[in-house]
């Protein structure tokens, strides 16, 4: 008589349907309920990467998702091990990235009843995920798994939420794997409305200032070569947000930077005057628009997103086209014609030259000094995962970014924290590409026992922290908006970072003067493993051009202003 | 006999009545209340039910109010949920709308003739006829269980519990 076939645990299931997804890593950290889980991956070919908190998994995931486009996944224990990734979901639910994230739950007949590291972890999510699952019989998990990576990777990327209770895990599975996807509720966007796409080519042949003003759902969809060639075609400057840096190449003659808050002037003065206004897989933020009545007033608006709900959200476009940035542009090049736009160009060109980006070369060290000499002898090729404050804005004007998943920060929830197991992530996923984290001193203290994961794996990721001793971008507000009323923002206690590198056996480097920027970045790119290097840079500067929140475009402010102004009017 | 419906019953005004077909699932309606929450939207009734399409689905009919901008938004972010397969917003739509309602009074034989003469109009039935008190049950347009119920207030209501408007489209769209 044949041996019967070992039928494999819920758990074993679960991660051979992680290797069918193509999954390489899993970044997570153990606890009770998960670990049948952890135990089934001893013999698996995906490779574990213990960190040491859970937020840190959660931007470790992301960062090698954006990095690498294919999605991360996370796995982690029941209740404060599942609560510690709401911030890391929120964070890619914002930016549109996707992420797995597999908690481990209480025994189901525990549910709801306080039991031990028990929480409502499907309950406290629901407002941050894309999607999400209990699991509570075993026979479901190839289904919900399959369903998971199909939901996180299409459409609108974004985080999906995967709760194992331990029996679940326990019991033996004995479903077979499934490959089709059955969600009536369900519906992936492609190609555009072919009478929307020949409306939208009017318009853009009718303009003579026409703007093309890029995002994420650019970089998402893959569609660089094709925001490019319309460009082109049209002879249309382009603008990216923070998000779309690299979809098209920044340092094009027809790329004027990064629009916004805190976007270049030339940007902003085109959006200001340009005549058209094209979003390809942006969402007309409030970062972008500031004052939303007064902005493009006089100009048509095309909204090209693979999201109809962002349609008609913040502005009403004269022409909708509701599919994938890439194939909607396929379709419009196919059938757009040149208009012109020679005088327009001209006054981009003009602008850029009157109000360049730039910054004081003496007196003390600065961020964007180092930035600066980053980008230049990165030659613009370096994976950066930024920040967020000051320095995530000095490195989105300075690091140029010329191709699409080179550039990685948190857009949307402005999550500190992120940048350094974003780079992290980013390394795994893209073991020959230079990565580098740009951080300020406060950011990376949230994250900072991250530099373990990076010892232990010998993970060759760069850490830039641009230390002012300050949380810098509200010391700003304060300095600009509330008389220097300074609150909640002196970082006094900062531990000597280059020390706190060498304690987890990680090389680092310190830059006191502009003088030894280069030496000393160059000093870090030769290590081989992780580096950690700190610009001890001025503790009070400001980010300029700066719109206030809530203000007009056209009250941008260019230059340090010599009164005191107005208190913003935006909420952030 | 129940009063005659009017064709297109007058609609309280920012009132919107939204018909959601979702996956018949825990969590779900939790995943649809949040989409009204977040956004400072009340919901006024949500009757839930069986669908006909079988047991994976169920039926959601709801009534809310808020400003029409965002009430777009609502819908497309209902459409945006995995677990619904449609949603609708049936405001300006030429539908069937109706709702029950029982209502229990303290009734006295003084009251009693006139509660009953206001309820033959309405073409409500006395479901419990008590020593000091009735039920009625009366159903039809939410601005008829609202007037019906508006002359039996100054009479004393006990008790009143509405199931919230259901409605259907007529001839053969899609609810």
């Amino acid at each position: 008589m044949p041996t019967a076939k070992k039928v494999p645990t819920g758990a074993e299931k679960l991660v051979q349907c992680l290797e069918r997804e193509g999954v390489e890593y899993v970044f997570g950290l153990s606890g009770g309920a998960a670990i049948p889980i952890f135990d089934a991956l001893v013999d698996s070919k995906i490779k574990l990467i213990l960190v040491r908190h859970e937020q840190g998994a959660t931007h470790m995931a992301d960062g090698y998702a954006r990095a690498t486009g294919r999605p991360g996944v996370v796995l982690v224990t029941s209740g404060p091990g599942a609560t510690n990734t709401v911030t890391g979901l929120l964070t890619a639910l914002m930016d549109s990235s996707p992420i797995v994230v597999i908690t481990g739950q209480t025994n189901t007949t525990n549910l709801g009843k306080d039991a031990f590291q028990e929480a409502d972890v499907t309950g406290i999510t629901y407002p941050v995920v894309k999607h999400s699952y209990l699991v509570k019989d075993p026979r479901d998990i190839p289904r919900v798994m399959r369903e998971a990576f199909h939901i996180a990777t299409t459409g609108r990327p974004g985080p999906v939420l995967v709760d194992v209770p331990k029996d679940v895990s326990s019991a033996p599975c004995d479903a077979p794997f499934v490959d089709e996807v059955h969600l009536p509720g369900y519906v992936v966007p492609g190609r555009a409305d072919p009478a929307a796409v020949a409306e939208a080519a009017r318009l853009l042949q009718e303009a003579r200032r026409p703007l093309l003003y890029v995002g994420h759902g650019a970089v998402i969809s893959g569609a660089g070569k094709e925001v490019m060639q319309l460009a082109e075609r049209l002879k249309a400057p382009i603008v990216n947000t923070l998000l779309g840096k690299g979809a098209a190449d920044e340092t094009h003659p027809l790329h004027l930077g990064m629009l916004g808050m805190h976007g270049t002037a030339y940007a902003n003065k085109a959006v200001i005057h340009c005549d058209l206004i094209f979003s390809i897989g942006a969402r007309w933020d409030d970062r972008v628009t500031g004052k939303v009545d007064e902005f493009c007033t006089g100009a048509k608006k095309i909204h090209l997103d693979i999201d109809p709900a962002e349609l008609n959200k913040v502005v009403r476009p004269d022409v909708a086209l509701v599919g994938d940035a890439r194939l909607v542009l396929e379709d419009l090049l196919a059938v757009v014609e040149p208009g012109d736009t020679s005088a327009w160009l001209r006054q981009c060109q003009a602008w850029r030259r009157q109000y360049p980006l730039k910054y004081p070369k003496k007196g003390g060290l600065r961020a964007q000094h180092v930035l600066d000499r980053l980008n230049h002898l990165t030659e613009g090729k370096a994976v950066i995962t930024a920040d967020v404050g000051q320095h995530q804005m000095w490195a989105a004007q300075f690091c140029k970014t010329t191709t699409s998943r080179h550039w990685i920060t948190s857009g949307g929830a402005g999550t500190m924290g992120f940048g350094w197991p974003a780079a992290i992530g980013a390394k795994f996923g893209r073991p020959e590409a230079e990565v580098w984290a740009v951080v300020g001193d406060g950011g990376f203290q949230m994250t900072m026992a991250e530099l373990a994961t990076a010892a232990v794996h010998g993970v060759a990721a760069r850490c830039l922290i641009i230390n002012n001793n300050y949380l810098g971008m509200v010391r700003q507000w304060q300095e600009l908006f509330y008389e220097n009323r300074l609150s909640g923002v002196d970082l006094e206690g900062n531990p000597d970072f280059v020390k706190l590198a060498e304690a987890y056996g990680i090389r680092a480097f310190r830059i006191r003067r502009a003088a030894d920027i280069d030496r000393q970045l160059r000093a870090a790119r030769a290590v081989n493993g992780p580096a950690v290097v700190v610009a001890e840079v001025i503790k009070e500067d400001n980010v300029f051009p700066m719109i206030p929140a809530g203000a007009p475009i056209s009250h941008m402010i260019i230059d340090p202003p010599k009164h005191r102004l107005e208190k913003p009017v935006g909420s952030t | 006999m129940a009063a005659p419906e009017p064709a297109r019953p007058e609609r309280r005004r920012g009132v919107h009545t939204i018909s959601l077909v979702v996956n018949n699932k825990p969590g779900v309606l939790v995943r649809v209340a949040l989409v009204f929450s977040r956004r400072g939207y009340n919901i006024e009734s949500l009757v839930v039910s069986p669908a006909a399409e079988g047991d994976d689905l169920s039926r959601m009919t709801i009534t809310c109010s808020g400003d029409p901008d965002t009430l777009e938004q609502i819908i497309k972010q209902l459409q945006k949920l995995v677990d619904v397969v449609h949603a609708h917003d049936h405001t300006n739509d030429d539908a069937y709308e109706t709702e029950i309602a029982l209502v229990k009074l303290r009734a006295g034989i003084d009251e009693r003739t006139q509660i009953l003469q206001i309820a033959e109009n309405f073409g409500a039935k006395v479901t419990d006829y008590g020593q000091e008190s009735l039920m009625l049950r009366v159903y039809g347009s939410s601005d008829k269980l609202d007037a019906f119920i508006g002359l039996l207030r100054p009479f004393g209501l006990r008790e009143l519990v509405r199931s919230g408007k259901i409605l259907m489209l007529r001839g053969l769209s899609e609810t």
